[in-house]
């Protein structure tokens, strides 16, 4: 993938982290992820349309999420409200906004967010976008933010379905 | 000053009504899209309007064109993540008075918002 759709990525969750929390993100290599690869236990997701296309999680494992919602909205929430759900989807929202203002010369469209919650969930993606995931550690514990986007220009035939959740539990 | 916040997200609702009241501001209407804020804004008469852009039903562009058809003067500050300069051009085209990017410091909205007001010939007093 092409690091200019991964470099934005990193820029906005710092700024978002510290501008809105005041929480320092620190990035560490990011990978390719395998298929098999279950998402953690929340996941924040934002489609992409336009110059690009794809989607983008914000997933965090439980503790984290609790830590990193109670952070942003001022108070504890408890998973699985509908508030909980809402504060992670702001927080894709602001990541992935932001970093596709830093796309040069792309103008892309970014959905409303879902968020799934549940303990080894997978998302389904298109089979031909590869999934990169960029792990960042912060106070509040560890997040990832999982890249699946291409530009529209070169794109073929979608090969799969979009984005569907799986949670294997509540 | 009566003030209608539209935005799909309570947890930004509530972060956005935070910041007006320490600005003293606790006369507030919340709308959760453009629908929603389209049929409460004119019983409301808002003197001031924080819209976020990307919400379900109806986005916060589209409100704002078809708000300002009927009304040309309510202050309108548009608060989102489109951060694009073209998408601020947009907005500003549909009829905004002022764009706060997200995130945002409560210091900036609060300023924002002062120099909105101030600009559209309003108090910023509650």
């Amino acid at each position: 993938m092409d690091p200019m759709f991964i470099k934005p990525f990193i820029a906005s969750i710092q700024n978002v982290f510290s501008t809105m929390m005041q929480l320092q993100v620190t990035v560490k290599e990011p990978f390719v992820k395998k298929d098999s690869n279950p998402c953690h236990d929340v996941s924040g997701i934002i489609g992409m349309s336009g110059d690009v296309q794809g989607s983008v999680i914000l997933s965090l494992p439980q503790k984290t999420a609790e830590n990193v919602v109670a952070l942003f909205a001022g108070c504890p929430m408890q998973l699985g409200t509908p508030d909980f759900a809402d504060a992670i989807g702001e927080l894709v929202n602001m990541v992935s906004g932001g970093a596709k203002a830093m796309f040069k010369d792309k103008r892309v469209s970014i959905s409303c967010p879902s968020v799934i919650i549940g303990g080894n969930h997978h998302v389904a993606r298109q089979s031909d976008i590869p999934c990169v995931v960029i792990p960042c550690t912060t106070d509040c514990g560890d997040v990832y933010i999982e890249v699946m986007i291409k530009p529209a220009s070169v794109s073929s035939p979608a090969k799969t379905v979009a984005a569907t959740a799986h949670p294997a539990k509540a | 000053m009566r003030i209608l916040l539209v935005d799909d997200s309570k947890t930004m609702r509530n972060i956005q009504k935070a910041v007006l009241a320490q600005l003293g501001h606790t006369e507030i209407l919340e709308a959760c899209d453009g629908q929603d804020a389209l049929s409460k804004a004119p019983a409301f008469r808002a003197d001031l309007m924080l819209v976020d852009w990307n919400m379900p039903n109806m986005d916060g562009l589209t409100f704002v064109k078809a708000w300002r058809s009927n009304n040309k003067t309510t202050p309108i500050i548009m608060v989102t993540t489109e951060a694009e300069k073209s998408r601020v051009i947009e907005a500003i085209k549909a009829g905004v008075n002022n764009y706060v990017v997200k995130p945002f410091t409560p210091d900036l909205l609060s300023q924002r918002i002062q120099e909105t007001l101030a600009k559209c010939g309003q108090s910023a007093a509650a």
